[in-house]
């Protein structure tokens, strides 16, 4: 690459806004976060005291904080999981039909642009105890819904409601993956009288691998820090925490309960999480992981 | 032949239009019931048809203020507009610059600058929120536009996909540019802005979206209604204490929510998939 040598100063100048945007807004609290972590704060928030990683211990042995995990942990699971399938049948569909492939395309990909938290109120407004239109139907099959009392409920409310928002993106990245793969493949495959069925096992599916591994890791992403929106709109974390995530709890703790110590060194062990998860991705999907 | 199948193909048809119409669903019950006047909801199940109110509900949300959040909903979307489009706007000009110092310039401590920037990419806003908070809360910026905006505007992600544009860029333009006595800045406007036209545009529809979307960054420092974004308006409507929840007003407002982001995907999808594809690269 040829470069502009002469010119000491231009690419100071260039990178200024962006050096000073990232130094106040990321560095400043990012060292912050992590110092505080290895504080204690008295109640006042006058003094402090270094007490070294007494914060991670009592986060950690915290049997409410290790609840909090296992739920977030099967929350997104339950997100990725239900996302990714109903995102990948829908592509297989759109990319089997030749005709009106776009027109389906538009239909599918809008619930992207919805919020996170328009999309729970959406959701809410169905499964409203006195007014949804869910819990009507569920009633004639003899199940009572109220999600204000009722943790499973809730829990598949913010599910459902994270699910319809993840899909469209999900679908964008199945169909360009599908209409990557040769149809040569396939129809080689057919005239070996593999049906349909078989064609998509042992072609399509481990063809698209790579895709589907870096959809896991993003809706992984995705249900650990995004759907705050979601649960904060519709459950609030609620009933009785059931649908509590990790940030959720990190956002409790420190503006609701002004724990400090305590939700710094949860934001601490939250990077560390996504720092685990961006590895991964990186060395897995780098590697494109194909059988 | 054995690869196409007729019946297989009407059966995809029913599956898609099916699916297509449960996405929508949430969307048209919602709009149905923004259409009924408070009364007329509660006498029974939520409408799966519009009511007599028509937009009623709609014209009386955007000019008078609702009495739960103080502002007017016309003065919501205002704030949101301005909030997304400083988002993308913001992080656009200020990636153009730095990915091209980057990529075209030979300076000490480039690499350094690199990583430094790069490492954004690691850690979402909501992990170093109550940081971020303070830092804010210190230079002053609570209920401003300023403080709604330039926290998140620190993350390279478009910074990141531009250089990967640059570096696609032929060496021997720059050096023709060079030759015909083009400076650095010259060759930015003249030659590399009309280059990157098409992924400026695919960055300004997911930066749009993002901005617009926010959620736990403006809830946590706007308490004057003054600042408040349609987003995160929806949830004090919602809390009522002991009262109703007036679903018709809820409904229009999420609707009015949902409506600029949901069109700007519509009518830039060209950009948009490019965007999303792009910034996973």
């Amino acid at each position: 690459m040829a470069h502009f040598n002469r010119h000491p100063i231009t690419p100071w100048i260039l990178l200024a806004p962006q050096l000073l945007i990232v130094a106040v807004f990321f560095f400043w609290p990012a060292y912050q976060a992590i110092e505080q972590a290895f504080y204690v704060e008295d109640a006042f928030g006058l003094s402090r005291e270094f007490t070294g990683l007494s914060n991670f211990v009592s986060v950690l042995s915290e049997p409410e904080y290790l609840t909090t995990l296992w739920t977030t942990t099967y929350f997104s699971f339950a997100v990725a999981f239900g996302a990714m399938a109903l995102a990948l049948g829908l592509a297989v569909l759109a990319d089997r039909v030749l005709r009106g492939a776009h027109a389906y395309k538009t239909l599918l990909i809008w619930p992207y642009a919805v919020a996170p938290a328009v999309a729970g109120v959406l959701w809410l407004f169905l499964f409203d105890p006195t007014l949804g239109i869910l819990p009507e139907l569920l009633s004639a099959i003899g199940i009572d819904w109220n999600h204000k009392l009722n943790g499973d409920q809730a829990m598949l409310l913010v599910v459902l409601a994270s699910i319809w928002k993840q899909m469209s993106y999900n679908f964008v990245f199945f169909l360009a993956g599908l209409q990557a793969i040769p149809k040569s493949l396939l129809e080689a495959a057919a005239m070996d009288r593999a049906g349909p069925w078989r064609r998509f096992w042992t072609i399509t599916f481990p063809l698209l691998s790579p895709t589907s591994f870096f959809l896991l890791v993003m809706n992984v992403v995705y249900a650990f820090f995004e759907t705050f929106g979601t649960i904060d709109a519709t459950t609030q974390g609620g009933p009785a925490g059931s649908t509590r995530t990790l940030v959720y709890k990190v956002y409790e703790d420190g503006f609701v309960g002004q724990d400090l110590g305590s939700s710094a060194a949860q934001s601490v062990l939250l990077m560390v999480i996504v720092g685990v998860l961006t590895l991964i991705q990186f060395k897995y999907v780098e590697k494109k992981v194909q059988y | 032949m054995r690869y196409n199948r007729p019946g297989l193909d009407i059966a995809s048809h029913a599956l898609l239009i099916v699916g297509c119409a449960l996405f929508f669903l949430p969307v048209w019950i919602a709009f149905s019931a923004s259409t009924h006047e408070m009364g007329d909801l509660y006498s029974n199940v939520a409408p799966v048809w519009i009511g007599e109110a028509g937009l009623d509900n709609y014209r009386q949300l955007l000019a008078d203020p609702v009495s739960s959040l103080g502002a007017d909903v016309m003065t919501l979307l205002f704030n949101s507009m301005l909030m997304a489009l400083g988002i993308a706007i913001g992080k656009i000009i200020i990636s153009v610059l730095a990915a091209y110092a980057i990529v075209f310039f030979e300076f000490r401590f480039r690499k350094l600058c690199f990583w430094l920037i790069f490492i954004t990419l690691m850690l979402p806003v909501e992990v170093r929120i109550l940081p971020t908070f303070k830092v804010v809360a210190d230079l002053n910026m609570l209920d401003s536009y300023a403080g709604l905006i330039l926290p998140l505007i620190a993350s390279a992600t478009a910074t990141f996909l531009l250089r990967q544009f640059y570096l696609t860029i032929p060496a021997e333009l720059v050096e023709a540019a060079r030759i015909d006595g083009a400076g650095p800045w010259r060759f930015l406007k003249d030659i590399l802005l009309p280059l990157s036209k098409t992924n400026i545009a695919a960055l300004f529809v997911i930066m749009f979206i993002y901005g617009w979307n926010q959620y736990l960054w403006p809830l946590l420092i706007t308490t004057d209604a003054d600042y408040l974004t349609i987003v995160v308006s929806l949830k004090r409507m919602l809390t009522t204490g002991d009262g109703l929840v007036p679903w018709q007003d809820v409904t229009a407002t999420t609707l009015l929510a949902m409506g600029p982001p949901v069109l700007v995907i519509l009518f830039m999808q060209r950009y948009f998939i490019k965007g999303l594809v792009d910034s996973e690269k």
